[in-house]
């Protein structure tokens, strides 16, 4: 088995893309579930709007990239005052069932063949990444040492995803030590004891969802940019879950915890993937072919999931007597 | 020892004064009081075919604390719902401080100064109970997105928030609850906790929707002690409770509710004795005296009922 390749692939994997740009949507979630207790189950979407609003500006309507991010940008507050205004008033659940259609809607038009001259099908976008790389500031070539080395496009969309991170993470700590967040925190536990307060619930309400989903857009730009294509099916309902499923692994209402439960959801995939697939090329275990590998490592996480969930509800950096007590 | 007697006077002067406005008021239901902070007309309330509240006009009087009564399902809670805006009426319009407050929204009927508690409590239970007072305070500059961005541009008020929070809490007995969840305290403490925390809102008319159920009768003692406090400090306080005896103790004037209606109204020390009071609350003919005769014969339908009863029995 060639221990190197996996070994290296899983300590890049820590801090590679796909790390960045799901820790941003799931810091987005963190926001909107964690903090304030909305169920939005459209992430995807929110990335799918920014990300083809960067291709289509940049591509269809030749208009220079930093445009194309403002597109991108506002494509998300649209969409968040889209999905709120007539949710926000409801019960959560409300929420939770328009987002979820909401967001197959926006990937069904994105790759519906009446609209392919414009995002593209199911094929996509391309080439729209041109002008994020002429501000790379690395010289062509490979940085790092040994094996643990990335292309100076890769080092770039990498270093700019992860200060984007550092902001947003900033951004999440000093609001939720803020009075704005302590109401965000409130509606989360009551909203009717926060309304009695003379606080717009409303208002706070498609502010955090405006929130979560401008940061979680950023995970949608840092997707196109890194591969410098957009797809409709990236923005699928699973990518929401994945999200999610990353926000409860780090611990939810954590500053931190989206990150660290993004880094350990992606080591954990890529280190069973390159363990399982070495292993059935190698011939340890005979009933596995390697195209099962890719299901079955979703099966084992899956299950390191369930355990967590048993073993450690409150996720690695949840606060144990906060789950103490039923909130309802 | 002078600023003693100043406040003691001061307080004797409130309950004095409320007294006084209610000494020659009939006690008939929406009677007209001298100086009402808040008046209601004609809210109607249904829920399918039932009708929960039918109030045609009430008037709850400034610097009072006016008790509300009723038998269970009275509609109570459902009236405070109208007025506070967690419900909407059907019909009817009320005034706050002679302002319109029929179709306002939760939030700003309490940024308006009326302020209401929950019959089933709703302490926020994973803040703590500092952060559930902090909570209440108005007109938070951090509660503005940018601005809480900027921890500068709040510290100052939080810093006075927290020790105005901390005043409540010692005179609730809380202090020493501060920094635990909220989720943690007793039930009679949460009480304690929304009473406080609606205090922090600072608001003219307080209304409590069964502030002593399930408190314990020595925190009882204190809590009637804050509600008079209320008072003394100028608040106007509405409650819902069904322990008489409270009622007795602290309430200026009574209004009694029975199958949403307002049936009647009175000082609390005569308000029992009232017929229509004794009805609503025991039903109808329950103190029509029963003659001799009467109770022979009703003596004898029951053993006449029991006898055949148990010949059914033994036939099987
Ligand atoms: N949401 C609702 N849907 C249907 N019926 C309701 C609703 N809320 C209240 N009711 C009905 O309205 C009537 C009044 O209820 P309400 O809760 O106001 O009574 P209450 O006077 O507060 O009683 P209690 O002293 O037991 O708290 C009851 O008959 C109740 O069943
Ligand atoms: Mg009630």
């Amino acid at each position: 088995m060639d221990w190197i390749t996996i070994i290296s692939t899983t300590v890049k994997s820590a801090i590679g893309v796909e790390t960045v740009l799901y820790a941003l949507a799931a810091i987005g979630i963190n926001i909107h579930f964690g903090y304030t207790g909305l169920l939005n189950f459209g992430q995807a979407a929110f990335m799918g709007v920014a990300g083809y609003g960067l291709a289509v500006t940049v591509t269809v309507l030749n208009l220079p990239f930093w445009i194309g991010i403002a597109v991108g940008l506002i494509a998300a507050v649209l969409l968040a005052l889209l999905l709120g205004a007539p949710t926000l008033r409801l019960r959560a659940d409300y929420l939770a069932i328009v987002t979820i259609a909401a967001a197959e809607i926006v990937r069904l038009v994105f790759r519906s063949v009446k609209f392919k001259e414009v995002f593209g099908g199911s094929d996509g976008q391309r080439g729209f990444s041109d002008g994020f790389y002429a501000l790379n500031p690395f010289p062509e070539g490979e940085y790092g040492i040994g094996w643990f080395t990335f292309s100076h496009r890769l080092l770039w969309i990498m270093l700019v995803g992860w200060v984007l991170v550092a902001i947003s993470c900033g951004i999440v700590y000093l609001l939720m030590r803020s009075p704005w967040g302590r109401v965000l925190k409130a509606i989360r536990e009551d909203e009717d004891a926060v309304r009695s307060l003379g606080k717009n619930v409303f208002s706070y309400k498609m502010q955090s969802l405006i929130l979560g989903g401008v940061i979680g857009s950023l995970g949608g730009f840092v997707y196109g940019l890194a591969y410098a294509s957009v797809q409709p099916d990236v923005f699928g309902t699973e990518t929401t879950f994945f999200a999610y499923t990353i926000v409860i692994l780090g611990g939810a209402a954590r500053v931190l915890g989206p990150v660290v439960g993004s880094m350990i959801f992606w080591v954990l995939l890529v280190l069973v993937n390159g363990v399982l697939s070495e292993a059935v090329q190698a011939g340890y275990i005979p009933f596995m072919t390697s195209i099962q590998v890719g299901p079955v490592r979703y099966i084992l996480v899956g299950l390191g999931l369930i355990l967590l969930l048993i073993f450690r509800p409150q996720g690695i950096f949840g606060d144990k007597r906060e789950i103490a007590f039923d909130v309802r | 020892m002078s600023a003693e007697t100043t406040a003691a006077n001061t307080v004797s002067e409130r309950k004095a004064a409320a007294l006084a406005a209610f000494k020659d008021l009939a006690r008939d239901p929406g009677v007209p009081k001298p100086d009402p902070i808040l008046v209601v007309d004609g809210v109607v309330r249904r829920f399918g075919g039932l009708t929960a509240v039918e109030v045609d006009h009430v008037e709850i009087q400034r610097g009072s604390i006016t008790a509300l009564i009723g038998p269970n399902g009275a509609g109570k809670t459902t009236f405070f719902n109208q007025l506070t805006g967690f419900d909407t009426a059907d019909a009817g319009k009320w005034t706050f401080n002679g302002n319109n407050m029929s179709g306002v929204p939760a939030h700003r009927v309490a940024r308006a100064g009326m302020v209401r508690t929950f019959q089933l409590t709703k302490a926020l239970s994973r803040l703590t109970v500092m952060e559930n007072m902090r909570l209440g305070a108005q007109h938070q500059r951090g509660e503005n997105f940018w601005r809480a961005l900027v921890p500068g541009s709040w510290r100052a008020q939080e810093d006075a928030i927290t020790e105005q929070a901390e005043d409540l809490l010692a005179r609730f007995k809380l202090d020493a609850k501060r920094e635990d969840f909220a989720g943690s305290l007793s039930g009679g403490q949460r009480k304690l906790l929304e009473m406080a925390r609606a205090l922090m809102v600072k608001p003219e008319l307080v209304m409590l929707d069964e502030p002593m159920a399930g408190v314990n009768p020595a925190l009882t003692q204190s809590l009637l002690g804050h509600v008079k406090d209320l008072r003394d400090q100028g608040m106007t306080v509405l409650f819902v409770e069904h322990d008489m005896d409270m009622v007795r103790d602290i309430s200026d004037w009574v209004i009694v509710m029975a199958q949403g209606a307002i049936i009647a109204e009175g000082p609390p020390d005569t308000i029992m004795s009232d017929s229509r009071v004794i009805d609503a609350y025991l039903g109808a003919h329950h103190d029509a005296p029963l003659s001799d005769s009467e109770l022979q014969e009703q003596l004898h339908q029951a053993e006449a009922a029991l006898e055949a009863e148990i010949e059914e029995e033994t036939q099987k």
